[in-house]
């Protein structure tokens, strides 16, 4: 039984009754108490460990909306508009224009074998480039033999070339469907919106959804960007956990060096709602440490960008017609009641305002015909709700995790045309979650946008867009609420805060080990605390030897 | 030689409306077709267990040679997939989600080179529709639901009062203009109004003329009629979908200008010319209306106006 003392520079525990101490003391995995040296000599023979001496501890970070998707994307090549670090510690450039994504292109078709072999992309927003699109032409100049595709930063939009259409059998004349638009010469453009069109030529492209759905070497690397970014917990939030793909995430995460605990909720699809929530009692059965299963993700609407999410009157800004409902209420009202009934918990992702609002209709009924003290339900995104449905979240018991990064990417396209400027101050109002008592979380949604629970809180303190707008002043929250929030806060709406969340005696031996101070390093500066890696159940991960 | 695409009936409509049963109903009827059902989910067992022989991870087979697969959210990847699951198939049935816009789903079929839209089937709960057309959230869902209906089926008539029936069927014709509407209980619609005729065009199936068959025989009339070559088949197609006309389902084989023999499928305001199948004799037309409805003289007069 050996006891490891680390000294720190400064310890943030986020436990209010010592908020910071200079040493932790571990054994087994788990936390013996955080305090000053002379605090813990009381536990018994030690070995100090000074390799932390200059750093700053933070209970590891926990990321309540991610897929282990982030890590299989970066098979492919990134050709987003803003740099993103990659799992090995590879800075990729963003393009800053339509030129520069195509050379991008150009360097790696240069490096791959035969013509079958697809060029592979992701990452690509041109909203950043101005009005025009991407087209089919614009990739040919890449290579009109080899099929190309690339997908956009919000997954809802594939770019391909010429040879990919004609793979697909698109490149003809005489397509009428709301996601392949046409050129003046009849033939699509080679944008290809919404899954159906996606998955059409998504395959002809290296989009392959086999591999999507059990990615061994992708779960690996996912877990490599966890320790990059402090990350010690991360969500796999809508995953359909067939059992092969359990055996290999059993498999996977139990290794002794895998660094970070995996919580995967099934995604409920194809399934009745007693149905699924059976199968969450039976994956709940098979968890183990760092592979928390049992949590069920359902879908209430699409995407405020992707003009697909439900919301009220006045509905979308610019007249789009509403969204698509994913789920009926009688069917959600279902699955609420099955999961409370057998304490399964249920993440519903919401964007629009009417979606938000159908999700807590149901949950209250479901309240009624089985109730619960301790849900904790969760709204995903939950991105467009006002002040009254956050006061109805408190009352229901419901959290929220919000998408700060969201505001970051996409804030000026809601201003200018999706919600409007008075409901795009209003997204993602983290500010009135905390006023409201409704436990909060913030996320990245990675690959949507990239994993890093602290450019998260910059997101969230800031509130700045990509065009350095400060968008919704009043929602802003402070550094500390922010720190609070990407810790216990996420590990609250997954129900490990007993566990994990703080550094205080008897929870995981968690660390997120960074070489700034985010307290000191001040609002602006957030994003850029320089992160060392992590400690994860007492084993020490270096983001440079991942 | 490339095969004809195969059709597809998207068959829509929000919860409780009756698809499912639609769907039981058509695979008993099936009488040697073989049908291949797409559902959304194996939610809540969407087949009548005497019709399943047995079931293999995502597909069930089904009695007469038919199968059932579930599609989840990749409609695509399950269509994609479907040839090289089951050969021999001769008609798709596509059951969507309560929430799903069937005219989406349409849309997407017409990205699939194997196969073609033979029409949009809506059912509608008699008890319920006019109320879900004012409900808060599903609304213009409903709505949009009947708007892209090439037939709705106006279901559970033997249920709903008359003042919910008349209600219904004022919706109905306000959201979906076009569409055609029959009215049924127990989804019990005739497989040769809702699919189209198998073998045409001698008789429609025995569904609709055997005696003592209430729904078909007091329901439903059927003509058939001779057309001469020469036609301008797009021309008389444009005609027979005037709904003075009273045509449910028509198919015919026809000859065109050049003597090649073509099937002329049309479903409401829809219609659709594949070529014939290569033994086709052509001629013939056999249109299914409702009884009062199908107007034969006018039916003969779109014809003869064509041919002078
Ligand atoms: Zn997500």
């Amino acid at each position: 039984m050996t006891t490891t003392i680390y000294r720190a520079r400064r310890i943030l525990t986020m436990n209010p009754a010592r908020p910071e101490a200079t040493h932790v003391a571990v054994r087994d995995g788990r936390i013996l108490g955080a305090g000053t040296a002379e605090e813990l000599a009381g536990w018994g023979a030690a070995t100090l460990d000074e390799r932390f001496a200059d750093k700053v501890l933070m209970p590891g970070l926990v990321e309540g909306h991610s897929h282990a998707s982030e890590g299989t994307f970066w098979r492919y090549v990134y050709l987003g508009r803003f740099d993103r670090m990659d799992p090995e510690g590879k800075v990729w450039p963003g393009a800053d224009s339509i030129d520069a994504v195509i050379a991008g292109m150009k360097r790696a078709e240069a490096t791959l074998g035969g013509l079958d072999t697809p060029l592979t992309g992701w990452g690509l927003d041109p909203i950043y480039y101005g009005e025009r699109r991407v087209t089919r032409r614009d990739f040919d100049a890449v290579s009109s033999a080899r099929a190309i595709g690339v997908m956009h930063a919000s997954g809802h939009i594939l770019n391909v070339n010429s040879r990919a259409l004609e793979l697909a059998g698109l490149l003809r004349p005489g397509i009428n469907h709301p996601g392949v638009p046409l050129g003046a010469d009849g033939l699509p453009t080679g944008e290809l919106k919404g899954p159906d069109a996606m998955t059409l030529v998504g395959h002809h492209v290296g989009f392959d959804r086999e591999v999507l759905a059990n990615d061994e070497p992708g779960l690996r690397r996912f877990a490599r960007l966890c320790v990059r970014k402090g990350v010690t917990t991360a969500t796999d939030l809508a995953n359909l956990l067939p059992q092969d793909a359990v055996a290999m995430m059993l498999r996977v995460t139990g290794e002794s060096t895998f660094p970070v605990r995996i919580v995967s909720l099934r995604r409920f699809q194809a399934m009745s709602p007693q149905e699924v929530v059976e199968r969450a009692v039976e994956l709940r059965r098979q968890s183990s440490d760092r592979l928390r299963l049992g949590a069920v993700k359902a879908f209430a609407d699409g995407s405020i960008q992707g003009f697909s999410a439900r919301l009220r009157w006045p509905g979308y800004y610019n007249g789009a017609p509403n969204g698509l409902w994913y789920t009926p209420p009688e069917v959600l009202r279902e699955v609420y009641r099955h999961a409370l009934e057998h304490d399964v918990l249920v993440h519903t992702h919401t964007n629009g305002d009417e979606a938000t609002e159908m999700a807590l209709d149901c949950l209250e009924a479901a309240l009624k015909a089985a109730p619960s003290r301790d849900h904790r339900f969760t709204l995903q995104h939950c991105q467009l709700a006002d002040a009254a449905q956050f006061r109805r979240m408190a009352r229901l018991g419901m959290c929220v995790n919000l998408f700060p990064n969201h505001h970051f990417y996409w804030g000026d396209q809601h201003y200018a045309t999706t919600v409007g400027p008075e409901r795009a101050e209003r997204m993602n109002a983290c500010a009135t979650a905390l006023a409201s008592g409704v436990p909060l979380a913030i996320h990245s949604d990675a690959p949507v946008t990239p994993l890093g629970p602290l450019f998260t809180a910059w997101c969230a303190v800031n509130r700045r867009t990509a065009s350095g707008r400060t968008l919704g002043t009043h929602e802003r929250i402070s550094v500390a609420d922010a720190l609070r929030t990407i810790t216990l806060g996420a590990a609250y709406t997954l129900k490990l805060d007993g566990e994990v969340g703080s550094i205080e005696c008897g929870k995981r031996a968690d660390f997120a080990v960074l070489n700034d101070d985010p307290l000191a390093i001040g609002a602006e500066n957030l994003k850029d605390v320089g992160i060392w890696g992590t400690v994860q159940g007492g084993r020490v991960f270096a983001a440079g030897d991942a | 030689m490339s095969r004809l695409p195969l059709p597809v009936t998207v068959i829509g409509g929000y919860l409780g409306a009756g698809k499912t049963t639609l769907v039981n109903h058509l695979l008993r009827q099936a009488a040697g077709r073989r049908l291949a059902v797409l559902v959304n989910d194996f939610g809540a067992l969407p087949i009548d267990a005497a019709l399943i022989e047995g079931r293999d991870g995502e597909v069930l087979s089904l009695a007469g040679g038919c199968v059932c697969c579930s599609y989840g959210s990749d409609l695509v990847g399950a269509l994609l997939d479907l040839p090289s699951r089951v050969l021999g198939i001769d008609h798709v049935l596509l059951e969507t989600s309560g929430v799903a816009l069937p005219g989406a789903v349409a849309a997407t079929l017409s990205l699939l080179a194997g196969y073609r839209l033979d029409a949009v089937v809506v059912l509608a709960d008699a008890e319920t529709t006019a109320t879900r057309a004012t409900d808060l959230y599903m609304a213009d869902t409903i709505v949009r639901q009947f708007a892209a209906a090439d037939l709705v089926l106006l279901n559970k008539i033997d249920l709903a009062s008359a003042a919910a029936l008349d209600a219904a069927r004022r919706t109905i014709a306000e959201a979906a203009p076009r569409a055609r509407i029959v009215e049924v209980a127990r989804s019990a619609a005739p497989i040769d109004v809702v699919l189209g005729m198998a073998r045409a065009p001698a008789a429609p199936s025995v569904a609709l003329s055997t005696p003592g068959h209430v729904d078909a025989a007091t329901l439903y009339d059927w003509l058939r009629v001779e057309v001469p070559p020469g036609e301008d088949l797009a021309g008389l197609a444009e005609r027979l979908v005037d709904p003075t006309l009273g045509i449910l389902r028509a198919k015919g084989l026809l000859a065109d200008r050049t003597g090649r023999p073509h099937a002329l499928h049309i479903v409401g305001a829809r219609w659709h010319l594949d070529d014939a199948p290569a033994d086709a004799r052509p001629g013939d037309l056999v249109a299914i209306g409702l009884r009062g409805r199908l107007d034969a003289a006018a039916v003969r007069r779109s014809l003869v106006k064509a041919s002078t």
